[in-house]
């Protein structure tokens, strides 16, 4: 089972509940594998530092041109939608940053001039940081565009059976939709303000879109959480769980303490919004 | 001449919103918000829409089934796993990165590339000065290209010498490249966590490959005063100006839950005031370049 955490605004709390609903479980006696897919600011190896198994790099396609064969004609460069070939006066030039991978070039090319080499783009790293618990992170290279290569490396990474949690990028742009894929439920950790609500909304119209199941956390609970709530019941989706506003999960993370060591409650809000989520996705 | 000022963190939640708005309050710039896939600046700046404009990203294929033989040839070519050919090519416009190979490969002709509205830019006023903002549809993948856009209508409004002021999306990928290509000054919003440093240090590597002017404000600096030092050491070492620093206050947040902006609060009111002086150092540094 996948579960996604995801939240559409940034800093509502994802790798919080993340790295803490996976060391909750492993306390309940299960086996988690842990993705980290915001592989822009990946952080859940903060959280649960050491027991480093290695690298592997993340390489795209990028065309090469043989300019022995190649005649100027521009097809490839009037083919590629992102602009990322030019051909001018003799010379053909490719903008590595802006190519998609996408091979139509090569394709279209009439002297197969045109060859595809690979580039690296970020790497994956594997840690097993404590007994059970599995840890694959992606990491996007400095100055590259697209997470996406990176991220659908780290999900080919994952297990083909059993409990993976993973910690989404957020927004609702391709570096989200392509972490939540294929996942069985995702978790949306909010906050009770216009901020949190709005991309709240803004997540779940993404997750609707793509038939994903899905469930809500409110994370820094005033107690007043009727922004959120009221929401949540005129749009038939569940609450699974509450976390309070508490300046000593605030000041635990500051330093890279996963919160669940500093609050039990926070134990028993994860195992039961996990069981919730568990529920839904199992549903057939 | 224009003054670009993009407002960036690397993580998210650091206080991005609460600090361009703050500075908006200040200067009345004109406004860009470019975290276009979940843009909140509008949530306090409460613009009047005054224009909306269509945005189309890229051109996308559509299948016609009339056509189509279902022979599978765009199945096969497409990389991102956008095409399945039961009967009839179907095409999962989520994944799609309308890369066009699909319409080059299809002996039957059925399929072509078709604008296809994907969001929309709004031209606005605010109390503090025009306003470009804009709204991508759900999981639509060309966040980048809509981020330009709504710089290139900030720019037409803000005239020659005016001040643009940008709310910067998170993370280091596409719109926040988008963001900073071409602007003269970055605000980092940093906040003193491990993470908030690590996300940090990537962003201000990216922001180098521009020529851009880094500058730091620490948001909630007293939530951990040995990440707050850590910060300050490291723009020390990296000649990066630490512009100021904003109180861990449940003030703050409260505001947000208002939808109020936090600088107009007697309490928060001077220390953005003293980033929006030392920004202004900055800037005129800047313009002597």
């Amino acid at each position: 089972m996948r579960i996604a955490i995801a939240s559409g605004k940034g800093g509502t709390g994802k790798t919080t509940v993340a790295a803490s609903m996976a060391l909750a479980l492993i306390k309940a006696g299960l086996r988690v594998t842990l993705a980290d897919c915001d592989v822009e600011e990946p952080n859940a190896y903060l959280f649960l530092p050491g027991g480093e198994m290695g690298v592997e790099e993340v390489t795209v396609s990028m065309p090469v041109i043989d300019k022995l064969r190649c005649t100027y004609c521009g097809k490839c460069a009037d083919f590629c939608k992102f602009n990322a070939i030019s051909v001018f006066l003799g010379n053909a030039l490719v903008f590595p940053g802006l190519c998609h991978s996408c091979g139509g070039c090569s394709l279209i090319c009439p002297e197969s001039a045109i060859k595809e080499v690979p580039r690296r783009v970020g790497i994956v790293k594997r840690a097993r940081p404590m007994e059970g618990i599995e840890l694959i992170t992606g990491v996007l290279d400095e100055g590259e565009h697209s997470s996406v290569p990176v991220i659908n490396a780290v999900k080919g990474g994952l297990p083909k059976s059993g409990l993976a949690i993973m910690d989404c990028a957020p927004g609702t742009a391709c570096n989200m939709v392509s972490a939540v894929r294929g996942c069985d439920y995702c978790i949306l950790v909010t906050e009770p303000t216009p901020f949190g609500l709005h991309d709240l909304s803004l997540a779940r119209d993404v997750l609707e879109k793509m038939g994903i199941p899905n469930g809500v956390v409110i994370n820094k609970s005033t107690g007043d959480d009727s922004i959120i709530e009221d929401y949540c019941s005129a749009h038939g989706m569940h609450v699974i769980g509450k976390i309070p506003y508490d300046d000593a999960i605030a000041r635990a993370y500051s330093t890279g303490k996963a919160a669940l060591s500093e609050s039990p409650l926070l134990e028993r809000v994860l195992i039961g919004a996990y069981e919730k989520a568990a529920k839904e996705a199992e549903k057939p | 001449m224009t003054i670009q000022v993009a407002v960036v963190s690397g993580k998210g939640g650091t206080g991005k919103t609460t600090v361009t708005a703050s500075l908006a309050a200040m200067c009345s710039p004109t406004i860009a918000d470019c975290d276009v896939d979940a843009a909140n600046l509008h949530l306090l700046l409460k613009p009047t829409i005054k224009e909306k404009k269509p945005y189309y990203g890229y051109r996308f294929p559509e299948v016609d089934a009339g056509l189509c033989v279902g022979c599978g040839a765009c199945e096969t070519y497409c990389r991102f796993g956008a095409i399945k050919v039961e009967d009839r090519a179907v095409i999962d416009l989520v994944a799609c990165e309308a890369c066009g190979v699909c319409e080059a490969v299809c002996p039957a002709g059925a399929i072509s590339l078709k604008d296809r509205q994907c969001g929309e830019v709004f031209i606005s006023d605010t109390a503090y000065g025009p306003m470009v903002h804009a709204r991508l549809d759900p999981g639509v993948g060309t966040a980048g290209k809509l981020v330009t856009m709504v710089r290139e209508e900030a720019l037409k409004l803000a005239g020659k010498d005016g001040i643009i002021l940008i709310d910067g999306p998170p993370g280091i990928g596409c719109p926040v490249i988008a963001t900073l290509a071409g602007v003269d000054v970055a605000v980092m919003v940093v906040e003193p966590t491990v993470s908030g440093y690590s996300d940090f240090t990537r962003v201000l590597n990216v922001a180098r490959r521009f020529n851009v002017m880094p500058c730091v404000c620490i948001n909630k600096h007293d939530l951990n005063e040995d990440y707050t030092r850590k910060v300050i050491d490291y723009c020390k070492e990296s000649d990066v100006r630490v512009l100021g620093l904003i109180p861990y206050d449940r003030e703050i947040f409260e505001c947000v839950r208002m939808g109020e902006i936090p600088a107009l609060h007697n309490k928060l009111k001077d220390s953005y005031t003293s980033i929006f002086k030392n920004l202004n150092d900055v800037i005129k540094e800047r313009m002597k370049k």
